[in-house]
């Protein structure tokens, strides 16, 4: 008898100890577009987050983070469906998801779903998602479209002289928030925006799209982005477009302008406007270039990252540092975390960046030009840095409330 | 066509008048007023010959579709894997060799030889079982697609355009007359107007090939009985083996096509396969002039749609495909 209990007491001792030293874990899920038209946006996105990880280290005080990964296809239904699967499935507590700007209106709904999880926005853009009716737990490390967009009005209207442009997008909220951003800005100018095309995410036949595209205008906007700005381009090119073009973010991007095959030289000159610069001199950026490049052999990556790689890096960053912050606490329903993340200010590559009130960032943006290297790559070069962009674009928040929310047909083309 | 005005007055008469109709619009100068009401003739023209270059394509993907099932009544829910492997494997050969037409001749010979060990390794052992072969080929299309996936990853490609197919042609269709009085011309993608003839010149010889020859008679009479055919001495399995190699081929071709003037990422095969069940289905099963209406009727309606009801485009297909159903199920052109 009394052996016995010498020996359940000596079992349990060793199984108590067992469990001091095996490290907590925290578990957090992050979502990609590794399918569909967004792939290779979702992939690079991927590789950003393992480059702030290999910088940062996946210590959190004694704690060791966890990154369960799972695949969308820029559906906000496929977002969903991912998010739930990671929370039901493997137990995440945190979330850095999603990629794409529907996905990001959906996971913001679905947050208020768990408000005790913490959900960190990894690159979506959609104005909406944290301007409408945001979610408390819903954190966006990354400027919104419209955000990225600002200078490039202005800089098509008064240095480029253009004076008359159309647009031609993929037919939803990110794209919607990019063209708002833009058509704002331009014909505040006194720029005239005379037509706008939507296109179905995943349109892999442009050719008609092309063929309307007016001629009486001095540029095209092309807001495009993965497989669609591909297919899009290397159409223009068979069809002999010779227009000048104007690029979203994620068309003027190193996604499609390290893509293969010649179509993507139509796009030497173009200007555009982006949460990032591929030249630009800053040493926190070219440290985050050399860091990139440095994470993955040659062939296995671009150049230089992208502007997903870029967002997924910050975020990334924001998470572990908040998380280093209250040393890994997750009690009392995340408290302490979702305080220091919507507190933190990050050092991000792409300049500093803060939260708002709605837990939307404000940070810096760039003007940029396609230019080739010489040696047949391309790289968007910085024209100008604007810091300090605001979610309302530097309007006064009752002036922009009545602007409306991005559509199709949102903002009218006049002055605010 | 005599027989078909005498049986059907009516409808011959509406036939023509559209046929005159789309011969005005694509001929004429059209007037301001048209011209403000439906946009510029320039773009209408292009979406026209879009949407018939497009169904060129998906008369390659459909016609081997349309193929198998008529003669073996095999249902090959796995002809989108075909189309996608088609064109990944000609997408390396042409980045490999640069050869454009080399790349055509590969992607055909592997695939036909996919299409080889599918009906030996898998339709032979389910002859005549419609439910186990549908589950079987979507299944392995799963299969398939993540294999490729696993190979080829996420990213798109595109087979490089021969440099001398890239730009645009004049074609001697006037869009329109500048103030100066200079006729202006229809400018068009070479590249397409080359793969639209190329599958004309596949669809009539494939037509003259069932229709003319003694291998065609023998596919003909297999598709009507094949009892009896094999009864009366013809290795029909050799024959059902060809005519999957052929069909599997031709979907390899449409794969380099469509890696052309399109690209390759995965979830292309489920779209060609959808895309080419709604041509079948429109067109009739089993019939290669059907496959051909049905696949112009399909890409006219893509493209007229995306450019003159952008919102609604996706509908439009799916609407024919459901008025073809109703009122004519067995499809526009089938024979039976």
């Amino acid at each position: 008898m009394l052996k016995s209990s010498l020996g359940l007491i000596a079992l349990s001792s060793l199984l108590l100890s067992g469990t001091a030293f095996a490290q907590e874990k925290i578990k957090v899920g992050v979502t990609a577009t590794l399918e569909g038209t967004y792939t290779v946006l979702g992939e690079d996105g991927m590789r950003g987050h393992q480059t702030a990880l290999n910088v940062l280290g996946k210590k959190v005080g004694d704690k060791e983070l966890e990154f369960i990964v799972a695949s969308t296809d820029a559906t906000p239904d496929s977002a969903v469906r991912a998010v739930r699967k990671l929370i039901e499935q493997d137990k995440v507590q945190i979330l850095l998801s999603p990629l794409s700007g529907d996905e990001g209106i959906a996971v913001k709904n679905f947050a208020k779903t768990h408000p005790e999880l913490t959900f960190v926005n990894a690159a979506s853009g959609a104005q909406e998602t944290t301007y409408v009716d945001p979610a408390p737990n819903f954190f966006r490390y990354n400027m919104d479209g419209a955000q990225w967009q600002v200078g490039l009005g202005k800089y098509a209207y008064e240095t480029k002289g253009y004076r008359k442009i159309a647009t031609v997008g993929e037919d939803y909220s990110f794209i919607y928030t990019q063209v708002f951003g833009l058509v704002l800005e331009f014909c505040g100018a006194g720029g005239q925006v005379t037509n706008r095309q939507w296109v179905p995410l995943g349109t892999k036949d442009f050719a008609s799209v092309i063929a309307a595209l007016p001629d009486d205008v001095d540029a095209i906007y092309l807001g495009l982005g993965g497989a669609d700005a591909v297919n899009f381009l290397n159409q223009y090119q068979q069809a002999g477009g010779k227009a000048h073009l104007m690029g979203g973010s994620i068309m003027i991007d190193q996604t499609i302008l390290s893509s293969k095959g010649s179509a993507k030289n139509a796009l030497i000159g173009t200007i555009a406007a982006s949460g990032q610069a591929d030249t630009w001199e800053d040493p926190g950026w070219q440290k985050f270039v050399k860091a990139y490049q440095d994470s993955f052999p040659e062939n296995k990556r671009f150049p230089s990252p992208s502007l997903l790689a870029t967002n997924y890096y910050g975020s990334t960053m924001a998470l572990i540092l908040a998380l280093r912050q209250v040393n890994g606490d997750l009690s009392n329903n995340q408290a302490k975390l979702k305080d220091a993340l919507a507190k933190i200010e990050i050092d991000a590559p792409n300049g500093k960046i803060k939260l708002d009130a709605n837990r939307q960032a404000i940070g810096t943006n760039f003007v940029t030009e396609v230019v080739d290297d010489g040696k047949g790559a391309l790289f968007s070069k910085v024209v100008k840095v604007i810091p300090n962009v605001n979610q309302t674009l530097g309007y006064d928040p009752a002036v922009f409330a009545k602007i409306g929310l991005p559509s199709r047909t949102v903002p009218e083309c006049k002055k605010y | 066509m005599a027989r078909f005005i005498e049986r059907h007055p009516v409808w011959a008469l509406i036939v023509i008048i559209a046929v005159a109709v789309l011969a005005w619009l694509v001929f004429a100068i059209w007037p301001p007023g048209l011209e403000a009401a439906i946009g510029r003739k320039r773009v209408f023209l292009n979406a026209v010959l879009n949407g018939i270059t497009l169904g060129g394509l998906y008369f390659l993907v459909a016609s081997g579709f349309t193929l198998i099932f008529g003669l073996m009544r095999n249902v090959n829910l796995a002809h989108g894997s075909l189309y996608l492997f088609g064109g990944y494997v000609g997408y390396a050969v042409s980045t490999w060799t640069g050869s454009w037409i080399l790349s055509f001749i590969v992607a055909f010979v592997a695939v036909a030889l996919v299409g080889v060990i599918l009906q030996l390794a898998v339709f032979r052992r389910m002859e005549g079982q419609d439910l186990r072969q549908t589950m079987v080929t979507i299944g392995l299309s799963i299969v398939f697609a993540d294999l490729m996936l696993w190979v080829f990853g996420g990213d798109f490609y595109q087979v490089q355009t021969p440099t001398w197919l890239i730009g645009p042609v004049q074609l001697p269709l006037l869009t329109a007359i500048k103030s100066s009085g200079e006729p202006v011309y229809l400018q068009y993608p070479l590249v397409r107007l080359v793969i639209f003839a190329a599958s004309v010149v596949i669809g009539i010889a494939m037509w003259l090939a069932l229709n003319r020859t003694r291998i065609g008679m023998i596919v003909r009479a297999g598709v009507d009985d094949r009892d009896i055919l094999a009864a009366t001495g013809v290795r029909i399995q050799l024959v059902f083996v060809l005519v999957f190699a052929l069909g599997a081929g031709l979907a390899g071709i449409a794969g380099v096509v469509g890696g052309t003037f399109q690209s390759l990422s995965p979830g292309e095969d489920t779209r060609f396969l959808l895309a080419s069940l709604v041509v079948v289905i429109v067109g009739g099963m089993g019939s290669i002039p059907g496959a051909a209406l049905g696949a112009v009727i399909i890409g006219l309606a893509e493209q007229l749609g995306s450019v003159y009801i952008p919102t609604y485009a996706i509908v439009v297909t799916f609407l024919i495909m459901v008025l073809v159903l109703a009122l004519r199920p067995q499809g526009l052109l089938a024979r039976r």
